[in-house]
């Protein structure tokens, strides 16, 4: 608990909790006992250098290894309120999914109209009334800041929006179901410097409304967007804290010599 | 080694390679046109022969004993109702089994092997076919020397191909969309349903046209489960005037095919037969190629849509 700005009694809540997480592809250990919090409606980054296990880690929230064979999670990733580990055996990962959406690296629209894009989530949901679906739709659209570019084109293809425009579509679809979390996994390596900064626009925008976890390359983008940093090493978190901490004053010699650009 | 440098030199080495160049241009251009020029002379054979016999009548007509009387009527009725059987019962297998295959079945040794057996069953010979529904459905299980039954056989025939296909085309989609639906919670029907199949059908109706192109010209399964060479009738119509309206009576009737029509005509001694079996054979290629010819118009359009 801390006090706020106008004095009222602020609680930190913690949205979602791992303890110990180990992950393993077949043999390979690619994930060391990981302890971390995600932090209610705030944007936490995961850093750290290629292969350093961020992508796997953030795939885990969503139980996106279970789409392969030889994959094992071992440890916890807690879930609150309502305290249920996403990784136990009885969860069903369709479920886990339903409740936390993920935007990938490129963006990956399917070959249908931009309105049924976004509407795809709702429909596996069982939603079938078209009012409630427009509603839905529109909703998502404009918390996505593509509403206005697309409005009058919702039947085209999605193909035909650009790579920024495709992404905020992305964007637009996880959140059409409003996730509790949503994972972004580097959502602007594949995009140009404006539509970067257009993304990173929105992602700031959706901290008040959503629990965020997102990986990235790009230490000036974690460092501009989120509020909390996690550095990662090898499949180890190595320093996780307040963003300006890390990057300021880190306390762990590998992190400071990975932000200040001396390795990675 | 002072000739490396030197201009004269290189160019030289460049001139010997690119020789090779123009050998094997030569080469290949050689190698193209003995398969291609083979089929313009056969077609244009055939088409001499046979262009004069084309006419009304020719379709609408039943063999004959005298050669001028004589047409296919019966022949690509028959080509169309076994195709009929072929598809419908080809398509669903074949297209259950590729999506099982890549989207559900796990991966291990047992689906391994039948993987590998599945390709290889392509490459088995067509009158193997031929015994094993002679065996299977026209004795085991009672449907006679019918149309049933050759439809099966063919429809066994190009199910390979179909598989393949159906896997291959569903292969071709990138790993992003599959796990974007994933991802927002669509279980394995749902992700197959809703994505894999339509993305893919493009591929798939492909690859069935050309399994379907194949069966049309296959007569070895078809003369072994026992189609008739000489055929004066049609099989019952699908339709009725009474209730029900449909009739599958045409199921179980004796028939026979354009290739078998054509095998007749041509083992005929008088002349004036090789000019009908050469007709019946521009029918059947026309057939065969205006079916790959819509194969390369899907496969066109699919690009033009879809791109990864």
């Amino acid at each position: 608990m801390q006090i706020g700005q106008e004095g009222q009694i602020e609680t930190i809540t913690y949205k979602s909790e791992v303890k110990n997480l180990n992950f393993y592809y077949g043999a390979f250990n690619a994930l060391k006992s990981i302890n971390m919090v995600l932090h209610d409606k705030k944007i936490t980054a995961l850093i750290g250098p290629s292969g350093c296990g961020k992508s796997t880690f953030l795939r885990c929230f969503n139980r996106m290894h279970d789409l392969y064979p030889g994959n094992r999670y071992d440890g916890e990733i807690i879930l609150y309120p309502d305290d249920v580990n996403i990784l136990a055996q009885n969860v069903d990962p369709i479920e886990v999914r339903m409740r936390i959406s993920m935007v990938f690296q490129k963006p990956n629209p399917f070959p249908k109209s931009i309105y049924e894009n976004v509407a795809y989530g709702l429909r596996v949901r069982g939603i079938k009334q078209r009012a409630i679906l427009d509603e839905r739709v529109e909703l998502a659209l404009r918390n996505s800041a593509l509403w206005e570019e697309v409005k009058d084109r919702q039947h085209d293809l999605a193909f035909n929006l650009s790579g920024g425009q495709q992404q905020r579509l992305c964007i637009a679809r996880a959140l059409a179901t409003e996730p509790e979390i949503l994972l972004f996994d580097e959502p602007t390596s594949a995009l140009d410097p404006i539509a970067t900064a257009s993304i990173e626009e929105l992602i700031t925008d959706l901290k008040n409304k959503v629990t965020i976890l997102i990986v990235t390359h790009n230490m000036q983008q974690a460092a501009r967007v989120s509020d909390y940093t996690a550095y990662m090493y090898l499949g180890e978190l190595i320093e996780f804290g307040v963003t300006d901490t890390i990057f300021i004053k880190p306390k762990n010699k590998q992190t400071e010599d990975y932000i200040t650009g001396r390795f990675g | 080694m002072s000739s490396i440098n030197n201009l004269e030199e290189i160019r030289k080495i460049i001139d010997q390679h690119r020789k090779w160049d123009l050998a094997f241009t030569v080469a290949g251009v050689l190698a193209l046109m003995i398969a291609v020029v083979t089929f313009i002379v056969l077609f244009a054979h055939m088409l001499i022969d046979g262009a004069p016999r084309l006419s009304w009548d020719f379709f609408t007509s039943f063999p004959s004993r005298r050669p001028e009387m004589a047409g296919i009527l019966s022949a690509w009725v028959g080509t169309t109702l076994v195709m009929i059987v072929t598809a419908a019962s080809a398509v669903p297998l074949g297209i259950g089994a590729g999506v099982y295959l890549e989207e559900y079945a796990s991966k291990n040794l047992l689906t391994e092997i039948i993987e590998i057996n599945v390709t290889n069953l392509a490459g088995v010979p067509s009158i193997i076919y031929g015994l094993l529904a002679l065996g299977l459905f026209v004795y085991q299980l009672g449907f006679g020397q019918s149309i049933l039954a050759a439809g099966l056989a063919l429809a066994l025939l190009i199910l390979p191909v179909v598989i393949v296909a159906t896997r291959e085309a569903i292969r071709a989609i990138p790993v992003a969309i599959r796990e974007g639906a994933y991802a927002l919670g669509a279980t394995k029907w749902q992700t197959v349903i809703d994505h894999l199949l339509p993305y893919s059908s493009a591929g798939i109706l492909t690859g069935i046209i050309i399994g379907l192109a194949r069966a049309i010209g296959e007569t070895a399964p078809v003369i072994t489960i026992g189609a008739l060479t000489f055929i004066a009738f049609l099989p019952p119509a699908p339709i009725k005037n009474e209730f029900p309206f449909l009739s599958f009576e045409w199921l179980t009737a004796p028939f026979t095919v354009m290739p078998i029509q054509m095998f007749n005509w041509v083992s005929r001694p008088e002349e004036a037969f090789q000019f009908n079996a050469a007709a019946a054979g521009l029918v059947l290629v026309v057939m065969t190629l205006a079916m790959n010819g819509l194969a390369i118009y899907l496969r066109y359009r699919m690009r033009k849509t879809i791109k990864w």
